[in-house]
């Protein structure tokens, strides 16, 4: 499960930090108290950052590095199919083997695969993700009512 | 491995021969360390072959039948009951209720007095209080009774150290304090809380008091009388019994008056469609057909316990909760949340370590063999007393060796090692 990319990101994360933003949420996962506060800015329909700070266990904590590293920089369009990508091999249960086109959407976050076994730590590594879409679906909404 | 020896240990060789469970082997070849006790305890054989024959020659429901099985079902569950009180040492067997498990002990005495009648009954003049070392399921039904009452929920905070703070216990329980509520044994932080001045101070105002003795009746005496409470809760799935089988001890007076909670069958004396006489304590407050086989089990599992004795459980559990506090200090970064040495305390040590979180740490020891618990071990309030996320705990009881607490020392070595 604590593949050397994963440990990497935890030890050096991507982006971690508060910066300005669109929307802001706050998530935590209640049964180990893993909590994060993300921000995201948008230029038109393309995410200019993904901001975040929080405190959890390595896989929460890299997790989210991996998000902004993967990201920052894509359309919406994109960046949601890589979150569904991602959504769906963390709730295989171990079953999916990322094969090369998924390799190819998700880079480090495959190294995930194996968390996917882990039912209690599903969670974790969905936590940022999980905050991301909230937060990019509220700064969407405003930015269509403004 | 040789055993070191510290003085009050029981013989563990021979005791985890009775443990099936202790025998597996997990992670290709890692033998289990199982440090989850506060969670859970293993079950001895002994219990496992009263519940296995109580199925196979016993089983019928209680209470409802002239039948053979009828009778031998009743009187062993009935004999549970016997038992159950002796290891308690309850003035009478009928102030016995069995719950399913400590959870529901204690939502029962919030709902008694929740639909009490004076002089019991708790409402918008009154107060409850409970202490921030609970567990969630000593706080909640607390803010659920508070809230549909209008009652004011207080409590005791922390100090520093790991203990209740009862430096204004008399502005905490005051003339209005209806039931004070509180934890015997700390799970999170082990601490053992002072019996006697909460109970003289709560009875200087006439405010009844309640136990909970999840973490305790598992390992020392527990005598009801010594302890002068009015009610005493716990769960035997944390003393060698199965799931789904809790305990509620009350002061017979109080049982006779307080209100039933649930309806059913089996609490009542008759019923006509306008009304019901309820039968006498404790079957009131047993609605339904009880958790059968499991009250047997716990009184097997009391029979188990008593055999070896309590008092040695107590020694063995206090030699081995001292030596891991002594270990777990030389462990660079760790900190022991709670009391450090191992007097007032149970045998149950949280501890943090340096910035690595409890969920990578109990993940890590996992993949060698070793079991504890990670999280806020249902006491959310205590992490956010300490200002921490989460903890790492270690639990022991009968069964624990100090070799077991030297495997967990070498495993957090290799924790640090791994995310260092
Ligand atoms: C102190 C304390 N109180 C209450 C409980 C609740 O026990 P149960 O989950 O069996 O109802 C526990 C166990 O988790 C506990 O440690």
């Amino acid at each position: 499960m604590y593949q050397e990319v994963i440990l990497d990101h935890y030890k050096h994360p991507h982006g971690r930090g508060l910066r300005d933003g669109d929307a802001e949420v706050h998530h935590v996962n209640p049964t180990c108290g893993d909590e994060i506060t993300l921000r995201v800015r948008l230029d038109g329909s393309r995410i200019d950052d993904i901001s975040y700070e929080g405190q959890g266990c390595s896989i929460s904590q890299a997790s989210a590095s991996v998000l902004n590293e993967l990201l920052v920089g894509k359309e919406y369009p994109e960046a949601q199919k890589i979150q569904e990508t991602f959504l769906e091999l963390m709730q295989s249960k171990g079953k999916v083997e990322p094969d090369d086109a998924m390799e190819e959407v998700l880079e480090d976050a495959v190294a995930f695969a194996g968390v996917s076994k882990y039912p209690a730590r599903v969670k974790c590594a969905l936590l940022s993700w999980m905050a991301w879409k909230d937060a990019t679906a509220q700064a969407l909404s405003e930015k269509e009512t403004a | 491995m040789t055993q070191l020896q510290l003085p009050g240990l029981l013989d563990t060789e021979t005791i985890r021969k009775d443990f099936p469970l202790l025998d597996r082997v997990i992670h290709d070849g890692k033998k289990l360390v199982y440090l989850d006790n506060a969670a859970t305890s293993q079950k001895p054989q002994q219990v496992l072959d009263v519940l296995n024959s109580y199925y196979e020659q016993h089983n019928a429901n209680v209470h409802r039948g002239v039948h053979t099985l009828a009778e031998e079902a009743t009187a062993l569950y009935e004999g549970a009951r016997d038992k159950v009180a002796a290891f308690i040492n309850a003035p009478s067997r009928d102030e016995v209720i069995f719950t399913k498990n400590a959870s529901e002990s204690l939502n029962l005495v919030a709902n008694m007095l929740g639909f009490a009648d004076e002089p019991y009954r708790v409402d918008r003049e009154t107060e409850v209080v409970i202490t921030e070392m609970e567990h969630h399921s000593n706080i909640v039904p607390w803010q659920l009774l508070s809230q549909r009452t209008g009652a004011k929920l207080k409590w005791f905070g922390l100090t520093d150290d790991g203990r209740l703070d009862l430096s204004n216990i008399e502005q905490v329980i005051t003339e209005k304090t209806k039931i004070v509520s509180f934890v015997l044994v700390s799970n999170i932080l082990g601490t053992v809380n002072p019996v006697e001045a909460i109970v003289r101070r709560a009875q200087d105002v006439g405010a009844l008091v309640l136990i909970d003795a999840s973490q305790a009746a598992p390992h020392a005496a527990l005598d009801v009388q010594a302890l002068g409470a009015d009610f005493v809760a716990f769960t035997g799935h944390k003393m060698c019994g199965p799931t789904g089988i809790g305990v509620l001890w009350g002061r017979q007076e109080l049982l006779e008056d307080l209100p039933p909670f649930l309806g059913g069958g089996e609490m009542i004396e008759t019923v006509s469609m306008h009304s019901s006489t309820y039968a006498p304590a404790p079957h009131k407050f047993e609605a339904g057909t009880p958790p059968i086989a499991q009250a047997v089990g716990l009184g097997a599992a009391v029979d188990y316990l008593s055999a070896i004795g309590m008092d040695r459980i107590a020694a063995h559990e206090h030699a081995i909760t001292e030596y891991a506090l002594k270990r777990l200090q030389e462990v660079p970064d760790l900190s022991i949340i709670g009391p450090t040495t191992a007097e007032g305390r149970g045998a149950a040590i949280s501890f943090t370590l340096g910035d690595i979180h409890p969920h990578d740490v109990g993940q890590v020891l996992d993949e060698q063999g070793i079991a504890v618990r990670v999280g806020h071990h249902c006491a959310r309030p205590v992490c956010l007393r300490y200002g921490i996320p989460a903890t790492t705990r270690a639990s022991f009881y009968l069964y624990s060796t100090p070799g077991e607490v030297d495997v967990l020392i070498d495993g957090l070595e290799h924790v640090r090692n791994f995310f260092g």
